[in-house]
């Protein structure tokens, strides 16, 4: 915390700056819906919120959320409706930005959040996708949070339950889907970004106090840097400013 | 109408039978008719096909318990912890029995649900495109938009119609008639899509209540085959303008089921060693109670007038 900040933080931050104002925008839980708040209380104050579960809201809620059922999400929100309304944003190609995690990802950005080994006698049975392929397939831009360890960012994820670029190059609008894709990849570590007609992922920017070095070793593929490789922006003062006043339990620092 | 007020146990045992396909609650995080489903797991119904798109820990409790042989589900967990430790050990190593995985997505579950609801053959939907859920789960079909001049791939999703659907509402008359408001996930299309469903009321009302706002009813009484009064039967699930969420329950379960020896002490403990929800209720005290909303924000007035 040398630098004023957590790397929970400053990954916080650059989510919220991949929300552009009056973004319609998958939010999800956790540090998601925290970027939100701080992309609202910045530059985009006219930012919409949707919730699969059937709200949409304008202002994040007031108490932080354990689930985006709970009451805090309730009181006060835009809509109030079914799954089927929000999500069929989706598809009537609504929805500019979408946030989703993930146990397990790859060079072009697919994730797995499903089984890691054999479907049929998983080593791992993971929770599944929820409305994670949906935002995946559909979302004009997806950026994906996960956690930068070399078993996460493996070469080819063994299932596919979120599409990226799936084989690259222009097997994503080959199976149907002309749209959207990854444009981001926040880590604990760096940005990754996809690059040029293969769509693989790049190093796009390296974390204050990490490298590239450091970065490679624990990515599972042969990683390539984008040029005009950067440091990520720490956050500004109005940027820390905002988040601070979201988290006020300082949950994120 | 009929009075269709009946206690859980007896609604349980009357109306959901062994290998049927059921939905516990179809809203995603919130209104979990988790009193439902302690009690199917003290009437030992075996075989049932859960159908889930979020149920938070209720369907890995019924793993645990062995009355689950299939999944049709997009998620199956425990919001709170991420992994839910009775649904990996049955798909990893098959205890305490193997469970069928039907993988979909919250949308393809959403329109499997719509087409049943509706009488729908099929729905053709786009957001899986590109997933290994079609090659994980045969049930989907591929085909191309023939309404499109350029090639556009669709997939069709079959209906599903669940034998019964366990829904909570805020309130409900004796026949049936109901509010329900907050989000509401696929309650709605799991409710019509449904040979049978069994309302877990908050609070049983007067029926010129109900009748006062036909807007805020989720389906009206005669298409609800019964009637549960079952005050925070949702717990430790929230439901909205009644009971905020028992995080700390969900994490007690998330921690003690991480071993089978652990979940059947807790199973013991929360389910078989009280024999129903007034009992489950007294056991939490006070942590139950806290959990009330108390504070009001009601809506404005609405008026439906004649002249």
């Amino acid at each position: 915390m040398a630098a004023g900040y957590s790397t929970q933080e400053l990954m916080i931050v650059a989510a919220a700056r991949e929300i552009s104002d009056g973004d319609v925008v998958f939010v999800g839980m956790r540090l998601p819906i925290v970027a939100y708040g701080v992309a609202r209380l910045t530059h985009a104050p006219n930012a919409v919120g949707l919730f699969e579960c059937g709200i949409v809201r304008y202002g994040p809620a007031s108490e932080a959320l354990y689930t985006m059922g709970d009451p805090p999400n309730q009181l006060g929100a835009a809509w109030a409706t079914g799954l089927i309304q929000v999500m069929g944003q989706l598809q009537r190609g609504r929805v500019d930005a979408g946030f989703i995690g993930g146990a397990e990802i790859d060079r072009f950005g697919n994730i797995n959040t499903s089984y890691i080994g054999e479907v049929s006698a998983p080593r791992v049975k993971l929770p599944g996708s929820g409305g994670a392929a949906d935002i995946a397939a559909m979302a004009k831009r997806l950026i994906a949070i996960v956690n930068h360890q070399k078993h996460r960012f493996v070469e080819r994820v063994g299932y596919v339950t979120s599409p990226g670029f799936l084989d690259g190059g222009e097997s994503r609008a080959e199976a149907g889907l002309s749209e959207g894709g990854p444009a981001a990849v926040i880590t604990d570590r760096c940005i990754l970004r996809p690059h040029g007609p293969d769509r693989e992922l790049h190093l796009a920017s390296v974390h204050p106090e990490h490298s590239i070095e450091e970065v490679r070793e624990h990515t599972g593929w042969d990683l390539k840097s984008r040029p005009g490789l950067a440091e990520t922006p720490p956050p500004s003062r109005e940027e820390l400013a905002a988040l601070h006043a979201i988290d006020k339990d300082g949950l994120w620092r | 109408m009929k009075d269709k007020l009946v206690p859980l146990r007896a609604a349980i045992s009357d109306h959901l039978d062994r290998g049927n396909a059921v939905v516990l609650g179809a809203c995603l995080e919130p209104d979990i008719p988790f009193a439902a489903t302690y009690e199917i797991i003290r009437q030992e119904i075996r075989g049932l096909n859960v159908i889930a798109p979020i149920s938070d820990a209720s369907t890995d409790m019924l793993i645990g318990a062995g009355c689950v042989s299939e999944i049709t589900g997009a998620w199956v967990g425990n919001v709170s912890g991420g992994l839910g430790h009775n649904y990996r050990r049955a798909c990893e190593v098959g205890e305490p029995g193997p469970v069928t995985v039907h993988d979909h997505s919250n949308f393809s579950l959403g329109m499997a649900l719509l087409a049943g609801a509706y009488g729908m053959p099929y729905l053709p939907m786009r957001s899986i495109l590109g997933s290994d859920i079609l090659q994980s789960n045969p049930q989907f079909r591929r085909a191309e938009n023939p309404f499109s001049e350029t090639r556009e791939p669709v997939i069709l999703v079959p209906p599903l119609q669940p034998d019964v659907a366990f829904l909570p509402v805020q309130r409900a008359d004796r026949q049936g008639n109901n509010h329900h408001w907050g989000n509401r996930g696929l309650v709605q299309e799991a409710a019509l899509a449904a040979g049978k469903v069994v309302l877990l009321a908050d609070e049983i009302v007067a029926p010129e209540v109900i009748a006062s706002d036909p807007s805020r009813v989720l389906l009206p009484g005669y298409l609800v085959t019964a009637v549960c009064h079952a005050p925070g039967g949702v717990h430790p699930a929230p439901m909205t303008g009644r009971w905020r969420r028992d995080n700390a329950f969900f994490e007690a379960y998330h921690r003690e089921s991480r071993t089978r020896d652990g979940f059947l002490a807790w199973l013991d403990e929360w389910v078989l060693g009280v024999p129903d929800h007034a009992a489950y209720r007294a056991k939490l005290g006070a942590q139950f109670d806290d959990l009330r909303i108390a504070d009001s924000a009601p809506a404005a007035t609405t008026h439906y007038g004649m002249t």
